[in-house]
Order: C-alpha cells, then sequence, then structure tokens
C-alpha cells in the first residue's frame, strides 16, 4: 500500500527549501515573532446551530472570513522543516500556501495548492486532516493545537471560485492521443484534469447520470454542497475534457471496444461500490438498506424532496446506522435530518476506534445523535408487514488488536438485548467494485477483489490501463484516491509520450 | 440524453417504447435489461430488452402502465428525450442447446420473452411459447411468436380462447403433452412464482427473470437484493435470470411492496400536480 507517512522526496524537500528562502517570506517571518504567534487561538470554524441544521440538508460549516483566515494564518510558525506537508498524502506545499494567506495573496494561494491538488475545496472539507497534515504540525507539538490548515484550504478554494475567477491553465498543443478515464469519482476527475492539460483529449465515462462518484451520491450536501462538484466539473470541460455519463464501461463497450475506437491509455477509478452486509438472520426484511442504497436514493435521487421528485425512502422513527465510518456518521445524521425522531449509531468497538473524522463525530453529537458503542446486532425482527420493528444485539467487549492494529470485538455471552427499530442502515464497508475485473480478461485481480497494480506506476497488468483509489485500495479517502490518480496521471503522460 | 423514436400503445396498459441507443445495440443480448428515468425528477428503473434494430441503432422495451415513472413513460412521443438510457445490463440468458424450451410468458413479460424465444430457436431448439392474458384483446406480437414457435399455446380468462384458466394450469397440461427439457418464465412475480411451482413436482429446470426494485442496477447499492438458495444475491449483476426453484419467493413479493403506499402518494402527486401542466402544454 501506498505510506501515507514517507519521508519528503528529495525535490519536494528542495522545492520547499527554495520557497522558505524567498525573500518575502523572510520579511513575513520577521514581522511577528515566533512566540507571539504561538500565543494565538485558533480561530473557530463558523458553523449553523445544531438545533437548526440537523433538519435541512444546508451546509453546517460556514468557512472562515477572510480576517479570520489571515489570522488563522498568522499562527503559522513558516517552519524550516515542515511536519504538515510530510502528513499529507499528495505533498501540497503547506507553508507557502499558508504564508500567501498571510499576505493577502488568496488566488495566488489557491494556485499554489493546485499545483499538487486538484480538488482543494472538497479535501478542504472531507479530509481527515487530524489524523494527516494537522497531527504532525509543529505547533501542535509546541502547544497542542495546530494550524487549521484544512479550514484554510478550503478557504483559499472558496475564495476562488466564489469571486468566479477560477485560474483555467494554458492547456499544451494536442498530442492527437486519446485517453479514457472510467468513473467520474475525486480519482477520476483528477487524472482527467492532468492529462487534459497536458493536451490529450479525455473523455470520462460515468455509469451514473451525474458525475463525482462518492463525492455526489454519497457524501451528503451539509457536508459538501453539489456546487462545489459542479464549478470543478466546469472547470475540467473548460480544459476540453468531455463526459460520457450513462456508460458502464464493461457493459455497454469494453475497454477492448474502446481500444478499437482509438483510446491509447486508461484509467479505472470505479471505485468501492460494492456494499457489504453481515449475513444476520433478517437482514432483506423491509426497511433495512446499505448506506450506499440510503444515501443514493437521498443525495443523487432527492427523495428527500418526495413526492416532488419520485424516488422514496424510508423515514424511520426509530433509526439505527451499523458502523463508525464517515459513512455512517453521514447516514445517521441524514436520518436525523429526515425526521427521525432517535437516530442512533451502532458500533461493535468503542468511540476511539471510530474510523470517522473527529469533526463528523462532533457534529453528530452536538446534533443530537445517539451511540451505543460495544454492541453488534445478531439478528432482525419484523411486524406483521414484514418491515423490520427490532434487533437483537450483544453486547461487544475489546481483546488483542488485529491486522487493523484496532482492537478486536469480542461478544460477551449472555448479554443479548433487543432494540426497538424501524429503519436500519448497514455501513460496515464497501469492497471494490467487481464489475470490471469480470469482463476484462488479462486485468490481474487481488484477493479483496481489488485491481492489482504497480504502487510505483499504478500500471495494471494490461498494458497502457492504469487504476487508483478505491477499486485499488478498497474504501479509503479521496485524497488517497487523488494521490493515485496523481501518480497514475503521470505515468500515463509518460505512456502516451513514448 | 436519449431519444424517443417511438413509443405506442399495444393493448390496453402496455405500452411499447423505441429509444434510440447506438451503444447499447451493439452489445445487448437477450435477458438483459436497460435503466431509464423518464425525466429530471423520475425515479431510476430497469425494462428489460423485448427488442433491438442495429440498423436503427434502436432499442425497444415493453412496459405495463403501474406508477409514476411508467405514467410518465407512456406520455413520451416522437422526439423526446429522456436523461437516463444506460445499458445492458445484467447477465444475459443462458442460450445453448436445450432440446425442448417451453417460454412461459404475461403482461410486460411476453415483450421481455420474445428475444429469448427468438435465440433459443436460432439456437437449434424446439420452442415452445405459451402466452397468458386476462382476455383476448391484451394479447399482443402473437404474430411474433407464431413466426418462431413450433407451437404456440395461450392462458385466459375471458372463454374467447377454448381456455378458462390461470398460466400454470395449461403449463401442467402442456408439459403433460410434450416433453419439455427447460421453462422460461418471465411476466409478474406471481406468474412466475406458479410456473416455477408448477415445475417444481416435475424436476424440469425452471428460470424466471425476477424483476424487485433497483436503483443503480450496476451493483452498488444492494436495493435489488435477493435470496436465491442459501446466499442473497444481487438480481441486476447476478441476475436477473435465476433458478425458480432455489428463489426465495416470499421475500421477492414482500420488497417488491416495499414502497406501496409510496407509490400511491407519489402517483396522487402527479395526477394533481404535473399531469394538468404536462397536459396545456400537450395540447398548445
Ligand atoms: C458516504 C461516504 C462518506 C465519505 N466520507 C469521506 C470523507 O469525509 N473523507 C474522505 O477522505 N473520504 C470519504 N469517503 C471515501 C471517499 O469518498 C472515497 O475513498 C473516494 O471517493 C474514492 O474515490 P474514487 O475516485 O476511487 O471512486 P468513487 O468516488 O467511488 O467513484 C467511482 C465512480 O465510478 C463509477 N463507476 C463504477 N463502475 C463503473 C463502470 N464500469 N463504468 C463507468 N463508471 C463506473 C461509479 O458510478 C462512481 O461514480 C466517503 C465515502 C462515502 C461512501
Ligand atoms: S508544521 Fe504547522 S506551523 Fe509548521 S509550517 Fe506546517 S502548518 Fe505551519
Ligand atoms: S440495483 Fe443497486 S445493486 Fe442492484
Amino acid at each position: 500500500m501506498g505510506e501515507d507517512r514517507k519521508q519528503l522526496s528529495p525535490e519536494l524537500k528542495e522545492q520547499l527549501r527554495k520557497a522558505f528562502n524567498e525573500e518575502w517570506r523572510k520579511e513575513l517571518r520577521k514581522s511577528i515573532p515566533a512566540k507571539e504567534r504561538m500565543k494565538m487561538s485558533r480561530q473557530d470554524m463558523p458553523q449553523r446551530e445544531p438545533d437548526v441544521r440537523n433538519k435541512d440538508f444546508k451546509e453546517v460549516n460556514q468557512g472562515l472570513t477572510k480576517e479570520a483566515a489571515v489570522k488563522e494564518a498568522m499562527r503559522c510558525l513558516d517552519c524550516a522543516n515542515p511536519q504538515c506537508v510530510r502528513g499529507c498524502p499528495v505533498g501540497i506545499d503547506i507553508p507557502s500556501f499558508i504564508k500567501l494567506i498571510e499576505k493577502g495573496e488568496f488566488s495566488e494561494s489557491a494556485r499554489k495548492i493546485k499545483e499538487t491538488n486538484s480538488l482543494p475545496a472538497v479535501c478542504g472539507r472531507v479530509c481527515p486532516q487530524e489524523t494527516q497534515c494537522e497531527e504532525l504540525c509543529n505547533l501542535k507539538k509546541a502547544t497542542g493545537v495546530p494550524v487549521a490548515i484544512g479550514n484554510l484550504e478550503r478557504f483559499v478554494s472558496d475564495y476562488e471560485r466564489e469571486g468566479g475567477k477560477v485560474h483555467v491553465p494554458e492547456i499544451s498543443v494536442s498530442t492527437g492521443r486519446k485517453v479514457a478515464v472510467i468513473g467520474s469519482g475525486p480519482g477520476g476527475l483528477t487524472v482527467a484534469g492532468e492529462l487534459a492539460r497536458k493536451g490529450h483529449k479525455v473523455t470520462v465515462f460515468e455509469a451514473l447520470h451525474v458525475p463525482g462518484g462518492v463525492l455526489v451520491y454519497g457524501i451528503p450536501e451539509f457536508r459538501l454542497p453539489n456546487d462545489i462538484l459542479n464549478a470543478e466539473v466546469d472547470y475540467l470541460r473548460k480544459l476540453g475534457v468531455e463526459f460520457r455519463m450513462n456508460f458502464v464501461v464493461g457493459m455497454t463497450m469494453t475497454i477492448e471496444d474502446l481500444r478499437k475506437e482509438g483510446y491509447d491509455a486508461f484509467y479505472i477509478g470505479t471505485g468501492a461500490g460494492l456494499p457489504n452486509f453481515m449475513g444476520i438472520p433478517g437482514e432483506n426484511l423491509i426497511g433495512i438498506y446499505s448506506a450506499n442504497e440510503y444515501l443514493t436514493r437521498v443525495n443523487l435521487m432527492r427523495a428527500n424532496q418526495f413526492p416532488k421528485y419520485d424516488t422514496p425512502v424510508f423515514l424511520g422513527k426509530k433509526a439505527v446506522v451499523l458502523g463508525g465510518g464517515n459513512v455512517a456518521m453521514d447516514s445517521v445524521r441524514t436520518a436525523q435530518r429526515l425526521g427521525a425522531e432517535e437516530a442512533t449509531i451502532v458500533y461493535r468497538r468503542s468511540r476511539k476506534e471510530m474510523p470517522a473524522r473527529a469533526e463528523e463525530v462532533h457534529h453528530a453529537e452536538e446534533e443530537g445523535i445517539k451511540f451505543h458503542f460495544l454492541t453488534n446486532p445478531i439478528r432482525y425482527f419484523s411486524d406483521e408487514n414484514n418491515r423490520v420493528k427490532a434487533m437483537e444485539c450483544i453486547q461487544m467487549e475489546l481483546g488483542e488488536p488485529d491486522s487493523s492494529g484496532r482492537r478486536r470485538p469480542i461478544p460477551i455471552e449472555g448479554s443479548e438485548f433487543i432494540m426497538e427499530v424501524d429503519l436500519v442502515v448497514v455501513s460496515i464497508g464497501n469492497s471494490p467494485n467487481p464489475l470490471i475485473g469480470k469482463v476484462t480478461p488479462g486485468l490481474k485481480i487481488g484477493k479483496w477483489g481489488n485491481v492489482e497494480v504497480d504502487w510505483n506506476t499504478m500500471a495494471t497488468s494490461l498494458d497502457g490501463v492504469y487504476a487508483g483509489g478505491d477499486i485499488v485500495r478498497g474504501g479509503a479517502t479521496v485524497i488517497l484516491a487523488m494521490g493515485d490518480a496523481r501518480v497514475a496521471a503521470r505515468e500515463m503522460h509518460k505512456y502516451l509520450s513514448a | 440524453m436519449a431519444k424517443i423514436i417511438d413509443r405506442k400503445r399495444l393493448v390496453p396498459n402496455i405500452h411499447m417504447i423505441e429509444i434510440s441507443a447506438p451503444d447499447i445495440v451493439k452489445r445487448c443480448k437477450p435477458g438483459q435489461f436497460v435503466i431509464l428515468m423518464p425525466d429530471e425528477k423520475g425515479e431510476r428503473i430497469p425494462l428489460s430488452l423485448a427488442d433491438w434494430d442495429e440498423k436503427r441503432g434502436s432499442i425497444t422495451c415493453v412496459f405495463m402502465v403501474v406508477g409514476t415513472s411508467t405514467q410518465k413513460l407512456s406520455r413520451l412521443r416522437s422526439g423526446d428525450d429522456i436523461p437516463v438510457c444506460v445499458g445492458p445490463l445484467g447477465k444475459p440468458a443462458e442460450i445453448s442447446k436445450f432440446g425442448t424450451v417451453l417460454c412461459a410468458a404475461g403482461c410486460y413479460g411476453i415483450g421481455a420473452i420474445y428475444p429469448i424465444a427468438r435465440a433459443l430457436k436460432q439456437a437449434g431448439n424446439t420452442v415452445m411459447t405459451l402466452v397468458d392474458a386476462k382476455a383476448n384483446y391484451l394479447i399482443y406480437w402473437e404474430d411474433r411468436f407464431k413466426e418462431i414457435s413450433d407451437k404456440y399455446f395461450v392462458s385466459s380468462r375471458d372463454g374467447f380462447f377454448d381456455c378458462k384458466d390461470y398460466i400454470p394450469k395449461v403449463l401442467k397440461d402442456v408439459l403433460k403433452d410434450n416433453k419439455i427439457d427447460r421453462v422460461i418464465s418471465i411476466g409478474c412475480t406471481y406468474l412466475m412464482y406458479t410456473c416455477s411451482e408448477a415445475t417444481r413436482p416435475l424436476n424440469i429446470d425452471t428460470y424466471v427473470h425476477l424483476n424487485p426494485i433497483m436503483v443503480d442496477g450496476t451493483g452498488m447499492c444492494g436495493a435489488c437484493r435477493l435470496k436465491v438458495g442459501d446466499s442473497t444475491q444481487f438480481a441486476c449483476v447476478d441476475g436477473p435470470e435465476f433458478d425458480g426453484h432455489l428463489v426465495d419467493w416470499n421475500e421477492l413479493f414482500y420488497r417488491r411492496k416495499s414502497y406501496f403506499n409510496d407509490e400511491i402518494r407519489s402517483l396522487c402527486y402527479w395526477e394533481r400536480e404535473e399531469k394538468p401542466r404536462k397536459m396545456t402544454k400537450e395540447k398548445r
């Protein structure tokens, strides 16, 4: 697997050192002594009130003001040895973009981020900064409170977009080579942008009718408004990228068919679209959803506006979501917004092991979500209409750490109890989408159903076919999908130029 | 976007729709389906492929008008656009030389089974067709079936034909009089269920094409899951063809009715709010 906490490459170190030694940076550093900077307190992210926001789908976080962003940027010590960059899976030049904010050059700052991250408005909102850049930030070591790197990233990209002055970079002369990007999630969009800029003719093929992958059908608008993604897609269209929606590669046409149509290189970014179920009795009762189905009904099909939109979704009074990741948090907060009297997380480990972003757990708590830790369902009961009405659970305790490093939950005998429920969302993870593997002869598939790649190049076993993101990692993160995509784009460009 | 080439009523409440789909037509096989969205606010609904024409670059589906989505589809005219037509989806029906195959179908399934029957004939099978309809005026594509069938039967309840029975009764008679190696059944869930039950004691391989609720149609959501034998399968990628003797019919019946009340609400809303507006526009 791609290592998150790698040492910085010599090139990146050199680039950071050069930027650090620029005259304006030296002056800016001197203008406020480090001691003063360390005394400043972290700027809070303005948020909508919990009991207002938990009834609608508008965004929770409102974004920093200009003044707050500049103040927050001042807290950054502009370290000679910036640890934050090591925590960033794509190696954004964090001190440079933050110091540009301090200087008031917001557009420049946005451009700086875009050198390495093509979707900063998305990442600023959904990356788990507290375990990446902000965890390693030197200011955290010194004072306990890191620079709000994520909030700053979000600020500059929103500033650029809302100002309507999104910089469209120069596009190299057309190379005449054709690239097929399969899947329009963050990985696919990143590859599309990178290769279009290099002058290749890029077409993105997407199975659904809206581009964005998990960013549109999975992550709700209260966390990531659709406008942001639409702006990204518009930007790619300006770069000449073509989008072909309602096109399932493998079914509508295979990779081989596309080769015959003149495509020279391929990127498989089809994501982790296979929902896992627990396989316990009663799991197919009415009112039990996979998180994918539940969120797709609401986010993509707009079931929250039923009957104005035709797709329905069950409105539970006692909604339970199984799992402890981001997907579970999104599902449970969605259930709450759709009017559940009680929306509860049931998670088999303890709070500490929950993989969700800290901010989402915090927001969920503020909004009145209940948590049942160390609890696992073992079967469901139905009413006379085959609708789920109760769930038998068992209490768990934590044993030795398992392969993921988290302590393994073990059932406590005799601790079974019944919980009343009328809506269950199973959110215990997704597996790689198996479709492409099944219909593409010669494409090597790993034991988890993942597409196998050479981690240095993201090349698959087929010539000219690359892959990345959740289809190779299983459910991972937006930024890891984008990191893979950048490596793949670099290698695909080499392949196309050879 | 996909263009509607033609839409017409075949018999009361059953329509056919021909859609321009130059990519789909090149790869589709008997037994596969497409997912359509009638308009921007519509649901994604699966429809079986009933025919296709490579020269015209078009596919044809047959549907029964039941809920809001099919109401909307039934009002489309040639030249209209629909936002989603994606496919072909699902595994193709198994086609090989089985010997004698009986194709038993009703309502929209008469259309859906047609390409399968045709392919089975081409593969060298003796093909018998059994069509179920409440009354004689609900039967369509008779000429098409007669052309490809070695024998053609009807079960009906109106006495126009020489028969007053529901399909399993006629099915049993046909099975008694003929040596049948395989039965394929497509239609409403009840029809497929009764056909499967009729052949179970005789141990004749029986395959059904199931129609659970779907959303994406690519294996992403699990809406279409159903129990077949000991395992849960996703109809959109593992099916839609399944062994009728292994399907958990009870589960399929209730899962299909999951949104019964919502469907009525949706239809009432559409009748009240959308239909009048649409009709004034159509008049203009
Ligand atoms: C509800 C939810 C919340 C999440 N929250 C966070 C978060 O806060 N932070 C974070 O970092 N990560 C989060 N994640 C994970 C993150 O979204 C994924 O890791 C990331 O989107 C993976 O990107 P990808 O490009 O690999 O694929 P995806 O985003 O999964 O996109 C794949 C796309 O490919 C399409 N596709 C599939 N098969 C085909 C085919 N055969 N032909 C054409 N198109 C096809 C799919 O329809 C889909 O649109 C969350 C995930 C979910 C579900
Ligand atoms: S480690 Fe923290 S203080 Fe140092 S440059 Fe990075 S963000 Fe600024
Ligand atoms: S319809 Fe979503 S998995 Fe089959």
